[in-house]
């Protein structure tokens, strides 16, 4: 097939799907509203879009943390039954890698968004916003990365800049044998 | 009736079920006699109303490689080296769960399709139920499937190293359907499917991939999801690692770019020797393994034997499948098992004369797109050894003279 007959074809294949929009609408589902929808519509990117109102700071998160984490994670984040969450800088070239929030994860916001949606492992989404930033904010310090006096918000958590922000890359695949 | 099996019957059905693989004891059996259940009623119909294998199968089971620490956030292997064809029973399905398997009532379940559309909806089962419907067989694998990068135990069977794969029959609705039931606007690229479970697992999907052959599956081999599939909606993304394909799916919502969730960076992404990490890795690429006769095997005499084993693409079908017994000098071209289906499993076959000697039984997969499945150095020199990932290499069983099958460290 010629460039030509492709793009034509393309673009036949575009106008009869934007055609069939409307004729194939089945009309199933309910129409939801944004507050219908607010206790499921939790996930936060990595720019920090969708991070809630609230705030917390390292010393909640401290005390938080003892309480609701270490027994898996380890006192200082330092993994136990669980994976460790601090630590690791300069590791990922060698043969050992550790791979955690401080020398791992690309984006801040990430660690709100995941233990807001899976943390504590026995209990989770069970809890605030505030709590969320608090112990956000105290992992981010544990690894270097705020200083101990840090409350955190959405605007501020969405500026906090990780180590490894750039050491990600696209899928190169197929890769074997080298080309 | 139940019995419990002793040790006897439990070892028989395992013979058995591996097609002889595992010796028994050759003795001369004399005449043949009526048995009992030539001379007695059976069970009535129905009894089970819900049937079960033949309670000599009894050790074929799913089982994780090690106990798991946490055994909700674990995973149990298909017991490859005991099943036939390339169809996985419903109930030995691989898992790979982050946070157990959820008991969720199906008349409470909702489907939320929201973000970067014209008309954010809210389905019920009944209402996914009534779209145009489509079935599939597929494989799903885990991206953690044979993550052996750095060697293994003689002991490893091919569950403990491939059993991350499994292969159903797969309906539901094309997403693509759904998809344009909400209007998805120009500026939507990306999409974030999420869990109902206790992870509330999230992973991004480019549109792309959501357009072309993704499934909002409800049905596995004819009847609904097990739950430990994802009942009663998952996602099913064909080819590509088994964490996009989200169970227990309440919500999508569109975006223009990856949300960067946990399960995209943190995990399911391949660091390399540089000390980079390759992101959004989708595709499982060609990759084949032997599962009979594989570790834990015993031949029991030399003579024929047929080696089987399955091979599949994330990228295409199966155009070849080579087999060597002398560790990788010399490859013989197996039969392939009618139909050979597009990112689907594919049983291979191959008639062998064991002579007694030692033998390194070794497969290798070509695609539909002509990649041929690498061998493990080239894989390494690629990738490096930290890449935990994607290990789609040429895999080998090391056959001894006394017939025992083992692990090749
Ligand atoms: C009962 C044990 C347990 C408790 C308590 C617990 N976690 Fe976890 N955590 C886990 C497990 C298990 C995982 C891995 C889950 C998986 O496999 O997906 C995990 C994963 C994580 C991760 C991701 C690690 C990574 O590298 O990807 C973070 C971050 C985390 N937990 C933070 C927390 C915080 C903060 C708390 C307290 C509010 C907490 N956890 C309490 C068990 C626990």
């Amino acid at each position: 097939m010629s460039f030509r007959s492709i793009a034509a074809a393309a673009a036949l294949i575009v106008v009869c799907s934007v055609a069939g929009v409307a004729a194939e609408r089945t009309n199933l589902g309910r129409a939801v509203t944004a507050d219908e929808i607010a206790a499921w519509n939790i996930d936060v990117s990595g720019d920090g879009a969708g991070l809630p109102a609230g705030r917390g700071s390292v010393a909640e998160g401290r005390a938080l943390f003892a309480e609701a984490c270490a027994a898996c994670h380890g006192d200082k984040g330092q993994g136990g039954a669980a994976d460790a969450l601090v630590g690791g800088r300069g590791t990922l070239a060698t043969a050992k890698p550790v791979k955690t929030i401080g020398s791992f994860w690309p984006y801040a916001p990430t660690v709100f968004d995941y233990v807001n949606r899976a943390m504590p492992f026995n209990a989770p989404q069970s809890l605030t916003p505030d709590q969320v930033y608090a112990v956000t904010a105290y992992l981010l310090f544990l690894n270097g990365i705020v200083s101990e006096d840090t409350t955190l918000d959405a605007a501020s958590l969405a500026k906090v800049e990780m180590p490894n922000r750039n050491g990600f890359t696209r899928d190169p695949r197929p890769d074997v044998p080298p080309k | 009736m139940v019995f419990s099996p002793d040790r006897r019957s439990l070892l028989g059905g395992l013979a058995a079920a591996a097609g002889g693989w595992i010796g028994t004891a050759g003795a001369a059996e004399g005449r043949l006699q009526v048995p009992v259940w030539t001379r007695q009623q059976g069970s009535p119909v129905a009894s089970p109303a819900y049937g079960v294998p033949s309670r000599f199968e009894d050790g074929i089971k799913r089982r994780p490689r090690t106990p798991p620490p946490i055994p909700t956030a674990a995973s149990s292997g298909t017991p490859l080296q005991h099943l036939h064809g390339i169809i996985t029973p419903a109930g030995l399905h691989y898992e790979r769960h982050h946070a157990g398997v959820p008991d969720i009532d199906p008349d409470q379940h909702r489907l939320v399709v929201h973000g970067l559309v014209e008309r954010p909806l809210a389905f019920t089962m009944d209402d996914l139920l009534r779209f145009p419907s489509v079935s599939r067989i597929h494989f799903m694998e885990c991206s953690g499937n044979t993550s052996t990068w750095g060697g293994g135990n003689p002991k490893w069977t091919v569950q403990d190293t491939h059993g991350l794969i499994s292969c159903s029959e797969w309906t539901g609705v094309p997403l693509a359907t759904v998809l344009q039931e909400v209007g998805v606007k120009p500026e939507g690229r990306w999409i974030l499917a999420e869990g109902a479970d206790a992870a509330a697992m999230t992973r991004s999907v480019p549109i792309e991939i959501a357009l072309d052959d993704a499934i909002l599956a409800y049905a596995q081999n004819g009847e609904r999801l097990r739950p430990e599939q994802g009942y009663p909606l998952r996602l099913f993304l064909p080819g590509l690692e088994g964490n996009l394909s989200v169970k227990w799916l309440r919500r999508l919502k569109v975006g223009d770019k990856p949300f960067q969730s946990r399960e995209e960076t943190s995990k399911y992404t391949d660091l390399m020797p540089d000390g980079t990490a390759r992101q959004f890795t989708f595709t499982m690429e060609a990759k084949s393994v032997i599962t009979q006769p594989s570790s834990g095997h015993q031949l029991r005499e030399r003579g024929l034997y047929e080696i089987r084993g399955l091979a599949w693409s994330g990228r295409g079908s199966i155009s070849k499948v080579e087999v060597s017994t002398d560790g990788g000098q010399t490859w013989r071209e197996a039969e392939l098992q009618q139909p050979v289906l597009s990112k689907c499993l594919t049983r291979f076959r191959l008639p062998w004369q064991w002579d007694g000697g030692p033998a390194l039984l070794q497969s290798r997969a070509t695609d539909s797109t002509g990649y041929l499945q690498p061998t493990k150095e080239q894989l390494i020199r690629a990738r490096g050894l930290n890449s935990n990932y994607h290990f789609n290499a040429v895999y080998g069983w090391q056959l001894n003279a006394e017939g025992a099958v083992t692990h090749v460290v």
